[in-house]
């Protein structure tokens, strides 16, 4: 699997601990909804450029510390997260003909899953989300893919991350 | 590569339920506290930096305005203090003819409120204390208009707060004015509360102070809670709608106490 030398992996951590960073960011509590899922979006843009190297395990390992950070129910965002990976797996040659604004309409589905899911966890601890206003961070993620692809593509070709 | 993707989801599925419905993760969960003390402590900083440069960059005349505003409020509440000492000696002595327990002041520590929950469903906040200064889970937490909430989960050098407007919080309350008690709920919004099962025949309107009643066994008795914004009547209905408005501004206060109250420390932990 590992027939390419790695380079420079240092990037993919760096990027997901600034996520991370910004998955925590206070919001004001009127804009609690508008908050894309950053680590989802991380987490599908790597597994599209280099499906060999990075899989479920990374996303597992990027979901449970996501919940340790955010204080939520251990395993919540790993299950969704495994499941958004998967979903890529399956479809990262689609993914990487489609130009940006199928990519977004993508986005919008796979952290759409993402959201589903980790509302299916909170419904079990007794929180309800208004219908359809879950799927705002969906919305909200693939309004932002087009300018983090492009700096994705940037820092990824700076550092030539293989 | 799917049995590997099964094998993943499925150890989540099982955190997930363990976590949920069994307390074995608990202790687990509050060592690892530690890893996300750092990225609130982090995200922290703008708003730190913005603290400190509005202290830096004072000017001496606001300086002294404020000085003299902050004097005139220590000479109000100083003479309010007078009366407090002879009224406190005096209630002693009517608890002691009661033969009653005596009140205990409640020692209390300073926090400082560090991040927001991002959860935007769950409503609760990380303050910058943790076990190391002896915070315990179910601490009551006050900010200086009211009840905020009570502390979840602990960590070394951070904790985690449940406010009381979360729609899993209760908290047992009472009418200042007359002593109806009332069982406080949060809804999920951050300035509303409703009672629970008030019968139509109550005394109960709207701008009534409702204060911790301390019959959970978990907050300290009469802090201030709510203010009884709206009851209706509704013939159709069993009981009245009660909405309230927390007292505590749990969007704004950055500055919160930590109450360690007597009752806590003797080990009961049901209610809440």
């Amino acid at each position: 699997m590992d027939s390419v030398r790695s380079q420079n992996r240092w990037l993919v951590a760096v990027l997901f601990l600034g996520g991370l960073v910004l998955a925590v960011f206070p919001l004001p509590y009127e804009l609690r909804w508008l908050r894309p899922e950053f680590t989802a979006m991380l987490v599908i843009y790597w597994i599209t450029v280099m499906p060999q190297q990075f899989g479920a395990g990374l996303a597992w390992c990027v979901g449970i510390l996501q919940d340790v950070v955010e204080g939520v129910v251990l395993g919540e965002h790993a299950l969704a997260l495994v499941l958004v990976a998967y979903v890529c797996q399956l479809s990262y040659q689609r993914i990487r003909s489609y130009a940006v604004w199928q990519q977004s309409a993508w986005v919008f589905v796979l952290v759409g899953i993402h959201q589903l899911f980790s509302n299916w966890v909170h419904s079990l601890l007794g929180y309800s989300a208004p219908p359809l206003l879950f799927l705002s961070p969906a919305f909200m993620s693939a309004l932002l893919w087009p300018v983090a692809i492009l700096l994705l593509e940037r820092l990824r070709l700076r550092y030539r991350v293989t | 590569m799917a049995s590997r993707v099964f094998g993943f989801g499925l150890a989540a599925l099982l955190l997930i339920v363990v976590n949920i419905y069994t307390d074995w993760l608990d202790p687990v969960r509050a060592k690892l506290g530690v890893i996300a003390t750092p990225f609130y402590w982090f995200t922290d900083l703008p708003e730190r930096f913005g603290g400190w440069s509005q202290d830096a960059l004072r000017s001496r005349e606001s300086l002294q305005q404020e000085n003299a505003a902050l004097n005139a409020e220590l000479l109000i509440l100083k003479r309010k203090l007078q009366q407090m000492a002879s009224l406190t000696a005096e209630n002693l002595r009517l608890r002691q003819l009661m033969n009653s327990a005596e009140m205990v002041q409640d020692r209390v520590l300073v926090a400082e409120l560090i991040g927001i929950s991002p959860d935007p469903l769950a409503h609760k906040v990380v303050i910058n204390k943790g076990a190391e200064q002896g915070v315990y889970p179910g601490q009551p937490l006050l900010d200086a208009f009211g009840l905020m909430g009570q502390v979840v989960a602990v960590s070394p050098y951070s904790s985690e707060v449940l406010l009381i407007t979360d729609s899993t919080h209760a908290l047992p309350v009472q009418v200042n004015r007359n002593g109806v008690r009332a069982v406080a709920e949060g809804v999920g919004d951050l300035y509303q509360l409703k009672l629970r099962h008030v019968s139509g025949t109550v005394d109960i309107r709207a701008g009534d102070l409702l204060v911790s009643s301390g019959l959970g066994q978990r907050f300290p008795v009469g802090y201030p809670v709510a203010e009884v914004e709206s009851v209706e009547h509704d013939p159709g209905r069993p009981f009245v709608t009660v909405n309230a408005r927390p007292k505590a501004q749990l969007n704004r206060s950055r500055h919160v106490l930590l109450v360690f109250s007597r009752q806590t420390d003797t080990g009961v932990r049901s209610g809440g």
